[in-house]
């Protein structure tokens, strides 16, 4: 099938070449190195942007590390707790007066400490949490009591900011938290071995609390997970039904088109305004309970649908065509075809957006201050309907409280939400990693 | 004015002129499989079939010629409707199929589409294993109960198209793993998995080396014997080859029908000779 093209005589191209006095390697070779150094030129562009990017990163990491990581431990100290029977009452444990047991082993500890005032500045040294967790300790192994037992207790925070070395002794007293006395008291205590830092395991395992030893991140770590638990229910099915619809069922018309750059929009709409939308319809028309996971979680969900809905349909839109067309050809609904072939091949794409928009719901705050979440909440969310704090709000707290030792929690908070995040992508690759092992 | 220039040809095999744009020939075929009308295709205001009838008869291969974008993959695809699935394509004129057409808004191109099966230029096997490229158009239609019957369509499919001895140890194997000729004999036995009476095949072969087109052909003559088949090639070779009837479309119209051995021996329109002689395409 030779086309006339061929056919028709080449004499006068070639004369052109003739004509001319340089030969195309020469032409070619005179700009080649130019065109190197072009290439390396951005090579070096993008090499200095990735080395950019990760000293900023290592910057930060090495910072939220060094300033938290000290939070993971607790200085404590050790009491002898004697356990008198005349004091505990077998029948209703609960309510003895373990303050009273606990302030009795201090005043052991200095006989010489007798008035009012400078027995206050004793038991400040120790954290008032300590009487609960006594309490807690006695009732689960009533058999300790009348006897007398060594017993750590967590010091108070400014202690604890002492034995870490994060406030200094050698300021003037009247700037210090702790003064001359009661460094008196705390040296006789490292004298007697009685002081030790040990593993926080508070900080993993309590809600917020007003004192930072007794402060914990599990009731946000829960109050998150319930929040995004109702937020990836609801907007994985709904972003997933919105982008199929609209990228394979839906007719091509001027309604669909006003959808999809409102949904384009709602991608840039700032998170607070879901906030307040939130408020208005969650809160005010449908009178949900505020605070709660599950009014987070909706408007949270809000703020994702877009993220989801427009990564899905960047997905199916990736699938070719002559998938399709192969399903179709076999006369295969449109509904089979996407179920059974665009589908599972779009997947992939799908979760990589679910993702990123869970990532996003994961570090939002601002959303959720509308609608009550930036509440002090202690106890530690045990459903979707109970008042809870999400870990971003929590940093957010601790961020803004003045004692020196929610600063080193802010930063291991951080942490926890980083770690957070990294088992959720992790999650999300194991995910994707199997759907596209179905080629 | 048709009937002259047949009479002129026949006589002293004086050629239509370039600018005729009538078809030549007789589109009529006794006993057709389907039946082709008036039928126009716009993509939006451009308009890519002008007034194409013609008859598509049983048990033949009908090979469809002509250079690039004169429209003879547009209009084969009219055939299943598969034009449809183009947001900006239009259809008008009657395609009879079984005695009824099948642009009618009553068809559904969902039964239509499982009698008409369709192999694409690129083979394009479902990104699955061969077992469920083969097994999945019964499956869904409801032609098989039970794993059993399954197992038999694949086998008799793959048979058919010829793969079954290469690919029986592998069926669970993704029909994305095979060679491009295998690809595509499976996209063949897919679609003669659910027993369609028409199979249309848009050059099924330009993605391929020779033998993987020998093959094919090969296969396509056998296939005759119980289907209908409309081919789209450029290779003038393959369509003499395979096919019983030939159209040569150019720029949108159906210039010249005929048998094979006509068209290609003793064309009547000045256009065809000039394709066929290889003076364009």
């Amino acid at each position: 099938m030779s086309s006339q093209k061929e056919q028709r005589p080449v004499a006068g191209n070639r004369g052109y070449i003739r004509q001319k006095k340089e030969r195309t390697i020469d032409i070619v070779s005179r700009r080649l190195a130019q065109r190197y150094r072009k290439e390396k030129r951005f090579k070096l562009y993008g090499l200095f942007s990735i080395i950019l990017s990760t000293v900023f990163l290592a910057v930060l990491l090495t910072s939220i590390v060094s300033n938290g990581y000290s939070a993971f431990f607790q200085t404590y100290i050790k009491l002898d707790v004697t356990l008198e029977s005349t004091m505990l009452d077998r029948e209703n444990l609960g309510k003895s007066d373990f303050q009273g047991i606990i302030k009795q082993s201090i005043t052991k500890l200095y006989p010489e400490v007798a008035d009012r005032k400078s027995k206050r500045e004793l038991y400040a040294l120790f954290s008032s949490g300590a009487a609960f967790q006594l309490r807690e300790t006695v009732m689960k192994n009533p058999g300790l009591v009348g006897k007398t037992i060594p017993y750590w207790v967590p010091a108070d925070d400014d202690v604890d900011m002492l034995m870490k070395g994060h406030s200094k002794r050698g300021v003037p007293e009247n700037e210090r938290r702790l003064d001359d006395r009661q460094l008196g008291w705390i040296d006789k205590l490292v004298d007697q071995n009685r002081i030790e830092k040990k593993f926080n395991v508070t900080f993993f395992t309590a809600g917020d609390s007003r004192e930072p030893e007794l402060a914990g991140i599990w009731g946000a770590v829960k109050g998150s997970f319930f929040t995004l638990l109702v937020t990836l229910a609801l907007s994985f099915p709904i972003g997933i039904a919105a982008a199929v619809y609209l990228e394979e069922f839906a007719p091509k018309n001027l309604a669909t088109d006003f959808i999809e750059v409102n949904i384009n929009n709602l991608a840039a709409v700032p998170s607070i305004v879901f906030g307040l939308l939130g408020l208005a319809v969650f809160l005010n028309f449908f009178g949900m309970p505020r605070s709660t996971s599950l009014v987070g979680g909706l408007v949270l969900m809000l703020m994702t649908l877009p993220t989801i809905i427009i990564a899905s349909r960047a997905a199916l839109k990736a699938v070719p065509p002559s998938i399709r067309e192969a399903a179709l050809g076999v006369g295969s609904s449109k509904m089979q075809m996407v179920s059974n072939h665009v589908l599972p091949l779009a997947l992939p794409g799908m979760l990589t957006g679910t993702i990123i928009g869970m990532a996003q719901a994961l570090g939002e705050t601002a959303p959720l201050l509308m609608i009550g979440m930036v509440a002090f909440i202690v106890d530690i969310p045990g459903g979707f309907t109970d008042p809870a704090a999400v870990m971003p709000v929590q940093i957010y707290l601790w961020a803004d409280s003045p004692e020196r030792a929610f600063l080193e929690r802010t930063s291991a908070a951080i942490m926890v939400l980083l770690a957070f995040l990294i088992m959720m992508n992790a999650v999300a690759v194991i995910m994707r990693r199997r759907f596209e092992k179905r080629w | 004015m048709q009937d002259v220039l047949k009479k002129k040809s026949m006589e002293k095999r004086i050629l239509a002129p370039r600018d005729s744009r009538e078809t030549i020939g007789n589109i009529n075929v006794p006993n057709p499989r389907m039946v082709c009308r008036n039928v126009n295709v716009y993509y939006d205001d451009k308009q890519a079939i002008r007034n194409v009838s013609i008859d598509i008869g049983s048990n033949e291969v009908l090979a469809m010629i002509g250079p690039s974008g004169c429209g003879k993959s547009t209009f084969l695809r009219c055939l299943n409707r598969m034009n449809d699935t183009i947001e900006s394509c239009r259809v008008n004129g009657q395609i009879f199929f079984d005695g009824s057409n099948i642009y009618d808004p009553s068809v559904d191109v969902v039964p239509l589409r499982a009698q008409i099966g369709m192999v694409f230029q690129k083979p394009n096997p479902f990104p699955k294993s061969i077992y469920e490229n083969v097994s999945w158009a019964p499956i869904i239609h409801g032609l098989v109960e039970t794993k059993a019957d399954a197992d038999e369509i694949v086998e008799t499919s793959l048979h058919k198209a010829g793969l079954w001895d290469e690919v029986k140890d592998r069926l669970g194997q993704p029909g994305t793993g095979l060679s491009g000729g295998q690809q595509q004999r499976l996209c063949i036995a897919r679609a003669i998995a659910v027993s369609p009476e028409v199979i249309l095949m848009d050059e099924p072969c330009s993605a391929l080396d020779p033998i993987a087109t020998a093959k094919i052909e090969d296969l396509i003559d056998e296939l005759r014997e119980q289907y209908t088949i409309v081919i789209v090639t450029h290779s003038m070779q393959q369509a003499s080859r395979v096919s019983q009837r030939t159209a040569f479309f150019h720029l949108g119209d159906l210039i010249e029908v005929g048998s094979t051995g006509t068209v290609f021996t003793k064309p009547s329109h000045q256009l065809t000779e000039d394709y066929i002689t290889g003076r364009y395409g």
